[in-house]
């Protein structure tokens, strides 16, 4: 398959991980955050920690939309959704999420009408295909997302579609990895960026990271091969004491960005003052509301929002597993009353989260103490 | 709610109740089973072949209707009747569309009936069907599907013996369901349970994986995705019974690995013998097409269903003379072995992904979703 197995081929990885083991210092230990919920994931299906020299300890970020989403916020979005002649539309990724009440999956079984969609303009064939229903899009996603959601909303109301409105729960990056760097009880080397955000923002938003904050960051691709060489970079210039940003995911991602997409979204979107983040509180201009010209097409305007607030358990070290201070197994809750099949934490509920990853790729070798490598 | 009828009889003396293949037992009062189903309500994961399918089946059907007849999970249920022994499986077909680019419902429903006998050593004889037709259903449509099912009972060389029809309201149901029931001859010196295996044996897989599930998933239209794929739809037992001809004694395991695909009937296989199934990544055969479709969902090829391809574990001494037997065959030119049996870590699958790194797969939670952010 092209675009995909060149960069799984084990010759060339083989080679990358020489190459990492040759440039990494033995007596240091290396801390890089993995922004990206896609490269966890990634990390722990191809089986890359087991490649990587010990030394080399991988932090899993806050960049599953997923996860950093609010419980409130799904109780919130469905509660809408239940009064008759309405019909929830979101991602598959979001069916098992579960709110205070239940998760989208859970409201189906009890009557909900409840859609998945594979992009929002696929909500919005349905509100065309349903004119007397009222479709409501749970939108999510970083920047990654936003766009498609942006372009959707302008051909509703360029085509004057009012059975259709988003509820909308963007968020941006680079807030996230600000508050992720303000914590104090955060020891980092470097970012491996995020690879889709980059694709419509660009690699400039990240130069602070590399002025200010001294740490190197390299965007990254999603393969084994991109990840590894991604490690490569930043070591490079971690040895020889630099810090920029630096691209490796040149074959998708444009330094500065995707204009259009860009442009989209700033006719739609404006920043909400603050917003809360599952696992890191409230995060300050960090998240996308509709502006007032859609105010016709935003669920929140349109509807009455309940504003449920739910805190996660005080058990839950979901803050901790999130800022890399904590690994997910050393979480109380960690494989007992959490799992992937009853999440209570915001990590476990997407595949893309760390415990959720840990969980299903890695949790059972961990337990065995006589497994042996497979060289 | 296809498994219920699945659960193998341990092989028991005294008197049975052949009509339900349930032991009748005087201790049952004595010793009330545990019901530990506590799901509030049916969602469609419980019907999705993966953990939510097992619970309601281990947490509610097994313990009331199979008390003490629960040991391990398998494909076709083994009776006594009258000094003979038989296979005997139940099955339904709930599939959207009715009709799929490589096959269709009634095709489906004899095979799929043909291969739960042919994975328990089985060779199908006689069936029973029930359709449940939804009201309005186009008699063409019917009849499409009563032709395909018959060119398949010919061909599998199974005779359909009976069957029930009802009618619904407009509406509830799908155009049509329908369901099987079908009983099997033992195959001569086969004998399939996961308890025999040990390590060291060999993992058979007979074909590339995912082709059914992704072609629903595509046909479905949701997702205005296209590729070149085609239901691998087909009945194993040829290529079963041509195993069983040339390696019966090394057969331990066998498993068509339909809804939650091959890693949740290899999950099923760790658990049911205690041991550590590992596969190879590379060795498994999978079409272009469902790998891609399987990158762009995010969804992971080991848990997409298949309704054509089956999973055995040989002894190591035979797993070679088996593999060439399968080999024989046109059906079968694609088998391959795709692992072996270890001790460690017991209870778990194991993959090793072709950079020397490893990984677990579990079965399946819930339905497979596509994932996007």
């Amino acid at each position: 398959m092209r675009y995909v197995d060149e960069f799984r081929n084990p010759e060339l990885i083989t080679k990358a991980s020489e190459e990492i083991r040759r440039i990494a210092d033995p007596a240091r230990h290396y801390r890089i955050m993995e922004v990206c919920g896609g490269h966890t994931h990634a990390i722990y299906r191809f089986g890359l920690k087991d490649i990587l020299p010990s030394n080399i300890e991988l932090i899993h970020g806050p960049g599953c939309p997923v996860c950093v989403l609010p419980m409130g916020r799904i109780d919130d979005g469905l509660t809408i959704a239940q009064e008759p002649n309405r019909i929830f539309a979101a991602f598959g990724d979001m069916m098992r999420v579960p709110g205070a009440k239940g998760s989208p999956l859970e409201h189906k079984a009890r009557g909900t009408d409840v859609r998945i969609v594979y992009s929002p303009a696929d909500a919005l064939e349905i509100a065309r295909k349903n004119p007397e229903k009222e479709v409501i899009f749970f939108a999510i996603g970083f920047e990654t997302t936003a766009p498609s959601t942006a372009l959707t909303l302008m051909s509703a109301k360029a085509e004057g579609i009012e059975n259709f409105s988003v509820f909308c729960n963007h968020v941006t990056i680079v807030p996230a990895i600000r508050a992720i760097l303000d914590s104090p009880d955060m020891r980092l080397d470097g970012f491996i960026g995020p690879g889709h955000v980059s694709t419509v923002i660009g690699c400039r938003p990240y130069e602070w990271i590399a002025k200010s904050e001294g740490k190197p960051v390299v965007t990254s691709g999603f393969e084994p091969l991109d990840l590894l060489q991604s490690i490569v970079m930043l070591l490079r210039q971690l040895e020889a004491g630099e810090a920029k940003v630096e691209n490796q995911y040149k074959r998708v991602v444009p330094w500065e960005g995707n204009g259009a997409a860009l442009k989209a979204m700033a006719e739609v979107f404006e920043l909400r003052p603050y917003f809360e983040w599952r696992g890191l509180g409230f995060i300050s201009q960090s998240a996308l509301r509709i502006r007032e010209k859609y105010a016709k097409w935003d669920a929140e305007s349109r509807y009455p929002v309940p504003e449920t607030r739910v805190t996660d358990p005080k058990s839950a070290q979901c803050g901790e597993v999130l800022k890399g201070v904590l690994k997910p197994a050393q979480c109380k809750l960690f494989g007992k009353e959490c799992t992937p099949e009853h999440p209570i934490g915001a990590l476990m509920v997407s595949s893309e989260g760390s415990c959720a990853a840990y969980y299903n790729y890695e949790y059972r070798k961990s337990l065995v103490t006589s497994i042996t490598a497979v060289a | 709610m296809r498994s219920i009828l699945q659960l193998r009889v341990p092989e028991v003396a005294g008197d049975l109740n052949y009509r339900s293949g349930l032991k009748v037992s005087d201790k049952v009062e004595d010793a009330p089973s545990v019901v530990r189903f506590k799901d509030s309500q049916i969602e469609m994961s419980h019907g999705a072949g993966g953990k939510a399918s097992r619970r309601l089946v281990e947490g509610l059907f097994a313990p009331l209707l199979l008390p003490g007849n629960m040991e391990t999970l398998s494909d076709a249920a083994r009776v006594e009747a009258g000094g003979a022994t038989i296979a005997f499986t139940a099955d339904s077909f709930v599939v959207h569309p009715l009709r799929f680019p490589g096959g269709s419902i009634g095709e489906l429903a004899v095979n799929g009936t043909v291969n739960d006998l042919a994975v328990s050593g089985a060779r199908a004889c006689a069936m029973v069907v029930t359709f449940v037709l939804e009201e309005g259903l186009a008699s063409s449509v019917l009849e499409a599907e009563v032709r395909a099912m018959a060119a398949s009972l010919k061909r599998a060389g199974v005779k359909m013996v009976g069957g029930d029809t009802k009618v619904v309201e407009r509406g509830k149901a799908d155009g049509m369901y329908i369901s099987t029931a079908g009983i099997g001859i033992p195959l001569p010196g086969v004998h399939v349970d996961a308890r025999t295996v040990r390590p060291g044996d060999k993992v058979l897989l007979s074909g590339p994986i995912g082709d059914h599930g992704i072609t629903i998933l595509l046909a479905r239209a949701d997702l205005e995705l296209e590729a070149d794929l085609t239901s691998d739809t087909r009945p194993v037992l040829p290529m079963v019974e041509a195993m069983a001809a040339e390696a019966a004694p090394g057969i331990r395991w066998m498993r068509d690995p339909t809804r939650g695909g091959v890693a949740t009937a290899l999950n099923e296989l760790a658990r049911d013998c205690g041991l550590a199934v590992e596969i190879h990544e590379e060795d498994i055969p999978i079409h272009d097409g469902v790998r891609g479709a399987c990158e762009l969902l995010g969804l992971d090829p080991l848990h997409i269903a298949n309704e054509g391809q089956f999973l055995a574990v040989v002894s190591p001494e035979f797993a070679d003379i088996a593999l060439n037997a399968l080999h024989r065959l046109d059906a079968g030119e694609d088998a391959c072995i795709i692992g072996e049996i270890r001790s460690d870590p017991p209870n778990t699958v194991l993959v090793n992904t072709r950079y020397g790194g490893t990984r677990i797969v579990d079965m399946l939670v819930g339905d497979p979703l596509p994932r996007i952010c």
